[in-house]
C-alpha cells in the first residue's frame, strides 16, 4: 500500500465466498475471521502484541467492567458498587457490553462475550485486538508509562500483597488506606518525570529493601532532638520540599511520617495502578479513534473482497453508527463530546486530506496532502496524545462538519460569550479550544504539595494554583480528610491565583 | 497467532467479595432500606430478595474537582444560530446541554438502586432483631428433610437389601413355579403305587412312571432357590420433618394509643414468630384479629392499616380468638400459636378477666403464647395479671419492649425447645 487506493467497486453477487452466512458464532468461525481480519490488518502495516481472544459470559464481562478491566485486582468495595451498577444497568438493557474491554499487556488480552452475534464478535475483533493493540504498541505515551510485559505480573502482586495485609491487619485498616488513596488516584501520576520498568520478581525484592530503608529515612521530620540555634537559621532558609511536587501519592509514599511500611508500600501500589492508566485518560479521542477507525476500515476492506454478506453488513454499519454518533449540543442526549466520533472523524478526515485535498487542506496542511495516508496515520498514532493530536490535525472542513464552537463561561460577566464558530475567523480559536479542553492538567485542579513544617507541627501545606480563577469544588474538605488520614498530621490547602494571592485556604486538624 | 480461548466456565462470581464488601460498608443504609422495605410487606412474605435503593450522594467517591465559578472555555457540536461574539444568556440551572463543565461536576442526584438476594435480606432483617447466630441458621436453613421408610421395591442398591423379603418371595415363586410338577408327581407316585399293590410292580407302565417321577422330581429341583425377581428393597423417600399444620393468632391493639412505630415493631413480633413457624410446619394458617373494645377478625391489610379511638378491652379479642379456635381450628388438628401485641392499656376491671380466661380456656388448647407490651410506660394492671399467668404456665411468655432488637427475647424459649429437639 505505497499509494492511495481507489476503492475497488464490489464484485458481482456470485464472485462472493463470504466467510460465513448466519449470525451464529462458532469457535472455527472465530479463528477463521481472526486469520481473515490479521491478513488485513497486516496488509495496512498494522503491528501489534500477540493477541489473546477470550471468550467470556456477560457476567464475566461485567466482571471485568467493573474493575477497570483489569483482569486481576485486589478486593475493594468501590468494585462492587461498579460490578452493581453495571450489572443493573446490563440487566434494564441500558448498555450493550460488546466493546472495549482489552487489556494492554503482551499478549493483548480481549473479551468476546458469548451471547454476540458473529457480526458482533469479528467488530470486537478488529476494533480491540488489531485496533487497539497496534495503539497501545505503538503511541508514545504506551511505550514509555506502560509495561506490556510486567503489569499482569504486577497485578498478581499487587492482589497478593492487599491480601496479605488484610489478613495481618485487617480489612477495615486496609481498606481505609485504600479508600485514601484511590481519591488522591488522579494526582498520584507523574506528569514529567520517567518511570522505571517493572517486574514482579524485582518489584518483590525491592519491596523487602524498600520497607527497611524508607522506615529509616522518614525519619527527618521525626528528629526530637533539642532545636539547635543552626535549625532556627535553616527555617528560614530552606523549605521542605525545596520545589512543589505535584506527585501527592508519590510524596506521602516517600514522606509521610506515620504511615506503617505495609502502609506505604499500598499507596505505591495505588499510585503504580494509576500511572499505568494514566496514558489511557489522555488519549482517549486518539485510541477509541484509532481502533473506530480500523474496525471500519478492515472490515470494509474484508467486504470489498466478497468475503462479507450484505447482512453481516448492515449489523455492522448500524452498530458503528450508534458508536460514532455525536448528539448536537442542545439534544437531551448530548454529554460532552463523544471520543468515539471526534476520534473517527478525524482519522477518516486524516486519510481524505492524503487522499483527496482541496485547496484549504493544502494550505493548511501542506506537508500531508497528497502524501501516503498509511503513513501518516502511523505517524500521528505514534506521536501525538488527545490535546497535541488535535492541536495538530483538527481540519476547518472538520470543524465546519461537526459545526463546533467555543463559548467563554466568565463569572465577571453576566452573559456567555461565543468565542468562535466555524468560520475562516474562528477555526484556530475552535481547535485551540478543543486542544485545550483534552488537556489534563487542566481538567484537573493543579494541586501540589508546597510546604512541610518541619520543624514545628508537621503541618503539610499544599497549594493549588488556579487556572483561570476556577476554584475547588465541594469535595475539598473531605479530600483533606482523606490526606490527613495518610500524612498523620494537619494539612492545609491554598487556592492562589495566578498573582500569588491566595483565595481561598483549607484546612484539616487531625 | 491469535489464541483463542474459552473462559466461559472459569472464575464466575469473580465480583462476590467485592460485593459483600460494598454491603459491609453500607449496612447502616441497607438496614434502613430493608426496614422500610418489611413495612411495605405481608407477615407471610418475608423470603424474597428487594430492590434497595441508597441515594447515590452517600456512595461517591471524592476527588478533587473544580467548583463552579471562574473562567472556562467549552467547545460544543452542533452549532444552530450563533456567531462570533454573540453573547448568550446562561441557561437555566447552569447545566442542561450548555455548560459540560457544570454537568461533570454537578452529578445525577438519581439513587443507587440495587437488588438483595434473599439470603442478604434475610440476613439484614435478622440483624435487626438480634437473633443469637444459632436461631439465624435455623431459620435461614431449608426445611430438614428425614428419611423414611416406604415400603419395599424391586430394585435399589446392595445395601438396602431385605433378606427376609426377599426369601420369603422366593418361597412364594418355588412354590408357584413347582406347583404344576408336584401335582403331576403326586398323581405319577400313587399311580405307581397302585400299581405296585397290584402286583405290576415291573411292568413296562409301572417303568414309564418311575420315568416320568425322576423327570418329575428333576424338574422341581430345578426350581432356582432364588432368583434376581425375589430381590427386595427398603425404599427410602425424603420426607419433610415439619409435617403438620399450625394456625397463628395475631391479636393487637388498634385504639388510639398504638401509633405506626408501635405497629411497626409489632409487625417485626409478628413476622418472626411467623418465620420460625414456617420452618416447623408445611401449612400455617394467619389469624388477624384485632380489638379496641370490641374484636374483630380482619385481613392483614386491615389489621395494620386501620386505627380506632376509645377505650380498650383485652378479653374481647381473647373471646373472640377461642371461639375461633374451637371453631375452626380444633386443637387435634391444629398447633395453635398465639402472638398479641399491645401498649398495655386496658380498661381496669377486664385485667383480671384476661388472665382467667387464658389460664382456663386458651392456654391449654394453644402451644405457645407470647406476649409484647410495646412502648408502656409504666406496668399497667393487664401486665401484673399476665405476670402471674406467666409464673403459672410455661407456655406462655411476655416482655416488654422498647426496640425491635428486644423481640427475640420472647420468643427464647420456643426456639432453644426447638434447638434441643
Amino acid at each position: 500500500m505505497n499509494e492511495p487506493t481507489p476503492k475497488p467497486a464490489p464484485l458481482p453477487a456470485t464472485a462472493r465466498q463470504p466467510l460465513s452466512t448466519g449470525s451464529e458464532w462458532t469457535f472455527e468461525l472465530l479463528e477463521r475471521y481472526d486469520r481473515e481480519i490479521a491478513r488485513v490488518a497486516a496488509h495496512y502495516g498494522l503491528d501489534t502484541y500477540p493477541n489473546q481472544i477470550e471468550v467470556i459470559s456477560s457476567e464475566q464481562m461485567i466482571d471485568a467492567y467493573s474493575s477497570v478491566g483489569m483482569p486481576v485486582g485486589y478486593h475493594h468495595w468501590s468494585f462492587g458498587k461498579q460490578f452493581m451498577t453495571t450489572q443493573k444497568s446490563y440487566k434494564r438493557g441500558q448498555m450493550g457490553l460488546a466493546y472495549e474491554i482489552v487489556i494492554n499487556s503482551n499478549p493483548c488480552i480481549a473479551y468476546l462475550m458469548e451471547e454476540n452475534t458473529m457480526t458482533m464478535q469479528a467488530l470486537v475483533i478488529a476494533h480491540a485486538s488489531y485496533g487497539h493493540n497496534s495503539f497501545f504498541k505503538g503511541n508514545y505515551l504506551f511505550r514509555t508509562w506502560t509495561d506490556a510485559e510486567g503489569i499482569l505480573d504486577y497485578l498478581v502482586f499487587a492482589r497478593n500483597y492487599v491480601a496479605e495485609c488484610e489478613e495481618r491487619h485487617g480489612e477495615q485498616a486496609v481498606e481505609e488506606i485504600l479508600d485514601s488513596c484511590h481519591a488522591l488516584m488522579n494526582h498520584g501520576v507523574d506528569r514529567y518525570k520517567r518511570p522505571a520498568r517493572l517486574s514482579m520478581a524485582k518489584e518483590q525484592a525491592r519491596q523487602m529493601e524498600r520497607e527497611a530503608y524508607l522506615q529509616s529515612q522518614v525519619n527527618d521530620l521525626w528528629r526530637t532532638l533539642p532545636a539547635r540555634q543552626t535549625a532556627e537559621r535553616e527555617r528560614q532558609t530552606t523549605r521542605f520540599p525545596a520545589e512543589p511536587q505535584e506527585n501527592l501519592l508519590y510524596f506521602i509514599e516517600k514522606h509521610a511520617p506515620r504511615l506503617e511500611p505495609w502502609q506505604r508500600e499500598i499507596v505505591r501500589i495505588v499510585r503504580k495502578i494509576a500511572q499505568y492508566f494514566y496514558p489511557q485518560r489522555q488519549t482517549q479521542v486518539m485510541n477509541e479513534g484509532w481502533a473506530t477507525f480500523w474496525h471500519y476500515t478492515l472490515l470494509n476492506h474484508l467486504y470489498e473482497e466478497g468475503r462479507l454478506t450484505d447482512g453481516f453488513m448492515l449489523e455492522f454499519l448500524q452498530s458503528h453508527t450508534n458508536v460514532v454518533y455525536q448528539p448536537p449540543f442542545h439534544s437531551r442526549a448530548y454529554g460532552g463530546i463523544n471520543p468515539y466520533a471526534l476520534g473517527f472523524a478525524m482519522f477518516q478526515d486524516l486519510r481524505r486530506i492524503c487522499e483527496r485535498p482541496t485547496d484549504e487542506d493544502r494550505r493548511w496542511f501542506p506537508q500531508l496532502a497528497g502524501g501516503d495516508w498509511v503513513k501518516t496515520l502511523d505517524f500521528a498514532m505514534r506521536n501525538f496524545k488527545d490535546e497535541s493530536f488535535i492541536a495538530q490535525y483538527l481540519s476547518p472542513r472538520l470543524i465546519r462538519e461537526l459545526k463546533l464552537f467555543a463559548v467563554i463561561d466568565d463569572d465577571h460577566d453576566d452573559k456567555l460569550e461565543i468565542a468562535a464558530i466555524h468560520d475562516d475567523a474562528g477555526y484556530r480559536t475552535v481547535r485551540q479550544m478543543l486542544a485545550e479542553q483534552y488537556n489534563l492538567g487542566q481538567r484537573e485542579p493543579n494541586i501540589q504539595v508546597y510546604d512541610v513544617d518541619v520543624y514545628g507541627d508537621r503541618t503539610l501545606t499544599l497549594r493549588h494554583f488556579m487556572h483561570n480563577r476556577r476554584p475547588l469544588g465541594d469535595s475539598t474538605e473531605e479530600m483533606l480528610r482523606h490526606i490527613a488520614r495518610l500524612w498523620g498530621y494537619d494539612v492545609r490547602l491554598e487556592s492562589v491565583d495566578a498573582n500569588g494571592t491566595m483565595q481561598a485556604a483549607y484546612e484539616v486538624q487531625v | 497467532m491469535s489464541q483463542l480461548i474459552d473462559r466461559r466456565l472459569s472464575g464466575k462470581n469473580r465480583s462476590a467479595v467485592n460485593r459483600q464488601r460494598f454491603l459491609r460498608r453500607y449496612k447502616g443504609q441497607i438496614r434502613k432500606a430493608v426496614a422500610e422495605a418489611v413495612s411495605g410487606r405481608k407477615v407471610s412474605d418475608l423470603e424474597r430478595g428487594e430492590k434497595i435503593s441508597i441515594p447515590s450522594k452517600d456512595l461517591e467517591e471524592p476527588v478533587f474537582h473544580h467548583g463552579p465559578g471562574g473562567r472556562r472555555q467549552i467547545v460544543h457540536p452542533g452549532n444552530k444560530e450563533f456567531v462570533g461574539g454573540d453573547r448568550v444568556d446562561r441557561p437555566e440551572g447552569g447545566g442542561g446541554g450548555r455548560g459540560g463543565g457544570a454537568s461533570q461536576d454537578g452529578e445525577g442526584m438519581d439513587d443507587f438502586v440495587f437488588e438483595l438476594s434473599k439470603e442478604e435480606f434475610m440476613d439484614f432483617f435478622f440483624q435487626d432483631l438480634a437473633l443469637p447466630d444459632l436461631v439465624k441458621k435455623q431459620l435461614a436453613a431449608v426445611p430438614e428433610v428425614k428419611k423414611t421408610r416406604a415400603g419395599f421395591v424391586s430394585q435399589g442398591n446392595p445395601a438396602n437389601l431385605h433378606v427376609v423379603r426377599s426369601m420369603k418371595q422366593a418361597i412364594g415363586r418355588r412354590l408357584a413355579m413347582a406347583a404344576g410338577p408336584r401335582e403331576a408327581l403326586r398323581e405319577a407316585e400313587e399311580a405307581l403305587e397302585t400299581l405296585i399293590a397290584e402286583g405290576h410292580g415291573e411292568s413296562a407302565e409301572a417303568e414309564a412312571l418311575r420315568e416320568e417321577i425322576a423327570t418329575l422330581k428333576a424338574r422341581i429341583a430345578a426350581v432356582p432357590f432364588i432368583d434376581t425377581w425375589d430381590l427386595r428393597y427398603a425404599n427410602r423417600v425424603d420426607q419433610p420433618t415439619p409435617s403438620s399444620q399450625a394456625v397463628m393468632f395475631c391479636l393487637m391493639d388498634v385504639s388510639g394509643s398504638m401509633n405506626e412505630e408501635r405497629k411497626d415493631i409489632a409487625k417485626r413480633f409478628f413476622m418472626l414468630l411467623y418465620l420460625f413457624l414456617t420452618r416447623s410446619y408445611e401449612r400455617i394458617e394467619v389469624v388477624f384479629i384485632r380489638h379496641h373494645t370490641v374484636a374483630m377478625e380482619v385481613d392483614e391489610e386491615d389489621f395494620f392499616t386501620s386505627r380506632e379511638t376509645g377505650g380498650t378491652v383485652v378479653s374481647s379479642a381473647l373471646e373472640l380468638m377461642n371461639e375461633i379456635a374451637r371453631e375452626r381450628y380444633p386443637s387435634q388438628a391444629w398447633n395453635l400459636y398465639v402472638a398479641q401485641a399491645s401498649d398495655g392499656d386496658n380498661w381496669e376491671d377486664d385485667s383480671p378477666r384476661c388472665a382467667d380466661l387464658l389460664l382456663h380456656d386458651i392456654l391449654p388448647l394453644v402451644q405457645y403464647y407470647a406476649y409484647v407490651e410495646i412502648k408502656a410506660e409504666e406496668p399497667q394492671s393487664l401486665w401484673h395479671q399476665y405476670e402471674a399467668v406467666a409464673a403459672r404456665n410455661k407456655r406462655f411468655a411476655m416482655r416488654r419492649i422498647l426496640d425491635v432488637a428486644d423481640i427475640y427475647p420472647v420468643f427464647r424459649e420456643l426456639f432453644a425447645k426447638k434447638s434441643t429437639a
